[in-house]
Formats: C-alpha cells, structure tokens, sequence
C-alpha cells in the first residue's frame, strides 16, 4: 500500500486511461451524490413537518365539551354540557401527581379590544399561568400570567406578537399600557409569541378568576388543557395519556349525568395520539428514503462490478504480458484493487463533498412547506462512501483474482 | 543451458486427450542460437511454451542452468520467468498505453529495482536497438520491426540468461525480418543463448542449429553454417 513504485505504476495507469477511470468515478461519484441529496431531502420533509406540528405542546390533552345526543337517566337528548370550575378542580386534585400543566379556559366571546383609536376582534380567554406552556408560547416583553394575578383577580393582560402590532402602532411600549375590552380598562404586562404563527399570536389573556368575575362567568368554563409529566418512552407516554383521557372522559359523564356511550357531549382532543400516527408517517417517510437510498447504493455497486469485470476483463492481455515478464499473481490483483479502491475512493469523496456543499448552500434556500433544512448525518453519509469502496473492491477482486490465475500463454493466445 | 529429458505433454480435449509431445530429449549450451522447426501442430509452440514457463510439463524432467524447473506455482514461476527468461512474441504483446521505455523498463519493475535505474537501464537497451530517439513513443506510433526491436529490448532488459522467441519475424515483412535476424545474431554474438521458433527455412538458416520438430518428436537436429542476416538485407 505504501509502495511508492506501486503508486508510480498506478497513476501511470490511470494517467493513460482517463475515460475508464472517469467512467468508473462517475458511477461512484453520482451514486453517493445522489443518495446524500436524497437523505437530506428525508430529513428534511422531517423538519419540515415537525415544524408545522410545534405549534402547541407535543403532548396536550385537550377537553371540551358539546351537546348530548343520547337520552339518559330521564334526562334528554340535545342538553348542552357546561363544565365548571370544580371539574378542573377535581381533575387536577385526582391527577396531581401525574399531570405537569393544567389550565381551565373561560372565553369571552365577542371581545372587542380597544387601545385609544385603534380597535380590534380577537379571541379572548381567561386562562391560568400553566397556559403559556400548554400553548408552547414565548415571551417577547414583559412576562406571563401568575398565580398572584390569579389569587388577587388582577386586571392584566397578556397579548399575542400581532395584537400588539395591531394596537400599538409606531412601535410604542405595550406594557404597562391600558387597553379595554368591552369597556373595562386593562393593564397590559406581556407580549407573547406562538410557533403557530399569526392566527396563535391573535389571541389575549387574563387571568381566569377575572376573567369569570368581570364577565360574569360565575364558575363555568370552556375547555381544560393539560399536559401529563414526561414518560422516558413514546410508548408509556402514550399509554398514560390514553389512560387519563379515558378517565377524564368518564368523571365527566358521571359528574354531568351523560350516556357512557354518548359520542358529542364531551370530546378529548389527545395531541399524543395524534402524534403517534405523526410519528408513523416520518417513520413511513425515513423508511422509503433509506429504501431508495440502499436501492441506489446497490446500483452503484453493480455498477462498480460491472466496471470492474469490464475493466479486468480488458486488460486480460496485458495482464499476460506482465506474468510473462516477471509479475506474480499477488501483485496483479494488487494493482488491479489497487487502482480500483484508489479511484473509487476519490470518486466517492468527491460525490460526498459535492452533496454536502450543495446541501450547505443550496438547502437553507429551499421555502417550500413541509421541506426544511434539509442535512445529512456526515457519519452515515462517510459509512455509505466506505461500503461503496468495499464493495467496489470485492466486486473487483474476484475477476482480478481470475485474470491473476489464468496461464500467461492462454491470455497471450491470438484471438 | 537447457537439459531436457523425456518430455511429455498431452492435453484434455474433451473426453479424448491430445499427445502434444512425445518423449522430448534436448539440451542446449551456453551461447548457442538454436531455431526450432516444424509445420503446425508439430508441437514446437508448446514446447517453446514449456521451456519459457508459461506451461507445465507432465512427464520428463528439464533443468534450466542448474536450476530443476518442476512443482513450480505461480510466484516461483514468476520468479524464475523474471530472473532466467526474456520473451519475444510474434504479436510483440507491448502495453498499449506505455511509453517504449516504460515498456523495456517493466521487467525491471517485477524485479524491484527502483525508478531512476529502470529508466537508465532501459533507456541502454533501447539505445542498443537503435530506438533511443523513440523512447517515448506509443506502441501504435512504431512500425511493425520498431516494435519487435522494443520488445527484444524488453526481453534483454532483465538480464536473461535465455532469449525464447516465437515466430519473431512472423508479422514482418522479409526486410524488417532480416532487420530483426541481424540483431538477434548480433545479441547471440555477445554470448547470450537464444531459442527461436520458426516455420520459415530462411530464418532458421541464421541460427546454428536446427531442430526440427514433427508429431511432438525430434526427428532432426544438426548444426549448420550461420548466414548472417547483413548480407542478405
């Protein structure tokens, strides 16, 4: 390998046969290309649609309740279920332990929201401090709810990015500001900012005892959200939030007296659930990439073979020649592995560069939904180069280990 | 030089077996210029085939200056092809794509000797051929008697002690072939021993000793008169 003769006599090969080192290099070279584009396409369609499911937490469970649609116990059909404060009491009590964020939700409906001239529509819901994580929501300036606030009924406020943009005009200092909805004078203390976008950056919270005192909600609330503690598997994260759905679901119909099988009066919207068929699609997605993938790096490799086989083939004569003259049978299948490994590798690295550069450059350019940052894992990207190599070799070592053997007068032979 | 005793050769063909060489007796000096002779399929190619290594003998036994030349694999072969044997082909079997003098220096490369004093050595031997303002030529830019004067400079190049030759002159036309002859006498004249197999009666009068070769015996051997090629140019 380190024999500087043998590296002489190689170039010198190469040198002279630069369409059949070029053709070999390019099956090799537009083989790993390929596949890396390929692969950091996977990944991202991966990013891509990650991100469109970042806007809440990953694992919210969300409650909310409709109309019964099945007679039971004496009491008909068609009754509208409204929650209360104590169901969220019970349910955060019963689950204390397990549950990480927990937030009952009281809307306001038809909340206009006024700063002096300007005015706007928005969603507007009481909410408790836990909700900034429920929603996934950072915090631009000022800060969240808090539990005081809470306690003490206080009238503030946190907007959303764009209703601050909406109302405060020339870039003027939100917090500390009054705003009023439907008349009633509030005092702004953060601006938040939501991975889902504008339509989640629309929306105005307060605390949810002010919010059911000055709107006269006395006790009644509109959803519960919570999020159960991490599980150190997708598996028992799934199973625990399925279990305390299912036990929610059931509180809730004892407590209001709904039909066990009663499908519309109270829905658990499970985000882990959800999820999991996400999951299963980038599952689907990363499977049929690798597949394609391996089914490129296998063409590569017949490829490479082929090559080989034609490259050996060829150069039977001269393989004569040369053991006629002196050459031992190790040393032709030396040369001919030799010269194959060395422009395989070349041609391999090259491909590799030149999808990595393309994917460097070009990848962060790419603003098509559901495609984003598309990278490879260089470590996988280097393995693919090196089994290229390999199999290159092994294709090549068994005619080059024929050609080695056969007699020098029968490759010599006139044809 | 060469002793040669009772040698067999048959080969397979199919079912049946060929008897190629009948029971072989031969033994060449140092210095001699030795032609073998015979129509085709007297066996002569196989025999030179044997005597260059190139294939094994059944029966018999042939020692090569001292050297016993049986149960030989493929490296000793090499070996022995690099160290005792220089070819010269009919079809010349020049690398293509090498330079002439990468062509006279390959031998020299098996041999291990490194590059500087291959292309010395070679770029010698080419001279001696009077191809030395061809060294860097491609095989496919010499005639035809250029390239065989490359090829004798690439079977003198290791230093043989014994110059095989098939059909030397066979792809030349009878100038070139004289051109050719006169070299190969004059390689001899310097004391190195030569085999040159030939079916042409002119050639093998430029050797000193004539064999001939009919259904894989010796039905002839005598040594005659050299006619130098020279005077027949």
């Amino acid at each position: 390998m380190f024999d500087l003769e043998r590296w002489e006599e190689i170039f010198d090969t190469i040198r002279k046969n630069k369409l059949r080192t070029f053709l070999t290099g390019l099956s090799v070279a537009s083989g790993i290309f390929i596949l890396v584009i390929l692969l950091g396409i996977g990944e991202g369609m991966r990013n891509g649609i990650s991100q469109e499911f970042k806007r809440d937490a990953a694992n919210i469970i969300y409650v909310y309740t409709g109309v019964t649609s099945k007679e039971y116990k004496g009491l008909n059909p068609g009754r509208r279920i409204q929650m209360k404060n104590e169901d969220f009491n019970y349910a955060s009590l019963k689950h204390q332990d397990d549950l990480e964020y927990k937030s009952s939700i009281f809307r306001i409906w038809n909340g206009i929201v006024n700063y002096r001239k300007e005015s706007g529509s928005y969603r507007v819901e009481g909410v408790y401090p836990d909700y900034q994580f429920l929603e996934n929501s950072g915090m631009v300036e000022g800060r969240f709810l808090n539990y005081k606030d809470y306690h003490n009924y206080e009238k503030v406020l946190v907007v959303g990015n764009k209703v601050r943009n909406d109302l405060f005009k020339d870039n003027k200092q939100p917090i500390g500001e009054y705003i009023q909805i439907s008349g009633v004078n509030f005092k702004v203390i953060g601006v938040y900012t939501d991975p889902g976008g504008e339509r989640e950056e629309s929306r105005v919270f307060m605390p949810l005892s002010t919010a059911q005192r000055v709107f006269g909600g006395a006790n009644n609330i509109a959803n519960m959200a919570f999020t159960l503690e991490p599980e150190e598997s997708f598996e028992k994260a799934l199973a625990a939030s399925s279990s305390f759905s299912a036990d929610i679901e059931n509180q809730l119909k004892e407590t209001h007296t709904i039909a066990p099988d009663d499908e519309s009066a109270v829905s658990i919207n499970n985000s882990l659930e959800n999820a999991k068929r996400f999951y299963d699609l980038m599952d689907m997605i990363k499977f049929f990439f690798w597949g394609v993938g391996i089914c490129t790096i296998i063409a590569g490799v017949v490829g490479v073979s082929n090559i080989m086989l034609i490259i050996v083939k060829e150069r039977t004569r001269e393989i004569g020649i040369r053991k006629a003259l002196g050459a031992e049978p190790l040393s032709i299948v030396g040369m001919v592995l030799h010269e194959s490994i060395f422009v395989t590798a070349i041609a391999g690295f090259v491909g590799l560069i030149a999808s990595l550069l393309l994917l460097e450059f070009v990848g962060p350019l790419i603003e098509t939904p559901y495609i984003a940052n598309p990278a490879v894992n260089f470590n996988v990207a280097l393995t693919t180069v090196f089994i290229l190599i390999l199999a290159g070799a092994i294709a090549g070592f068994f005619p080059a280990w024929r050609a080695a053997r056969i007699k020098p007068i029968v490759a010599l032979r006139d044809e | 030089m060469i002793e040669i005793r009772d040698l067999h050769k048959s080969y397979k063909m199919g079912s049946s077996s060929l008897h190629v060489l009948k029971g072989i007796n031969f033994s060449v000096a140092e210095g001699e210029l030795v032609s073998i002779m015979g129509s085709s399929g007297s066996g002569k190619s196989t025999f030179l085939n044997i005597l260059g290594m190139l294939d094994e003998l059944d029966e018999g036994s042939y020692t090569l200056d001292g050297v016993p030349i049986k149960n030989l694999n493929e490296k000793i072969a090499a070996r022995y092809r690099n160290k005792f044997l220089g070819f010269i082909f009919q079809s010349f079997n020049l690398i293509s794509y090498k330079s002439a003098l990468d062509n006279v220096a390959l031998p020299l490369y098996y041999q291990g000797i490194n590059r500087g004093e291959r292309m010395e050595k070679a770029m010698a031997y080419l001279e001696k051929v009077g191809l030395a303002d061809w060294s860097g030529h491609l095989p496919n830019e010499l005639s035809g008697g250029q390239k065989q004067r490359v090829a004798i400079a690439r079977a003198l190049a290791s230093d043989p002690k014994v110059l095989l030759a098939d059909e030397p002159t066979g792809a030349l036309d009878s100038k070139t072939s004289y051109e050719v002859m006169n070299l190969i006498q004059e390689i001899n004249d310097e004391g190195r021993t030569i085999l040159v197999v030939t079916h042409e009666p002119d050639i093998a009068a430029m050797t000193k000793r004539i064999v001939n070769l009919k259904d894989g015996k010796i039905i002839q051997d005598t040594r005659v008169k050299q006619i130098r090629a020279l005077e027949n140019v």
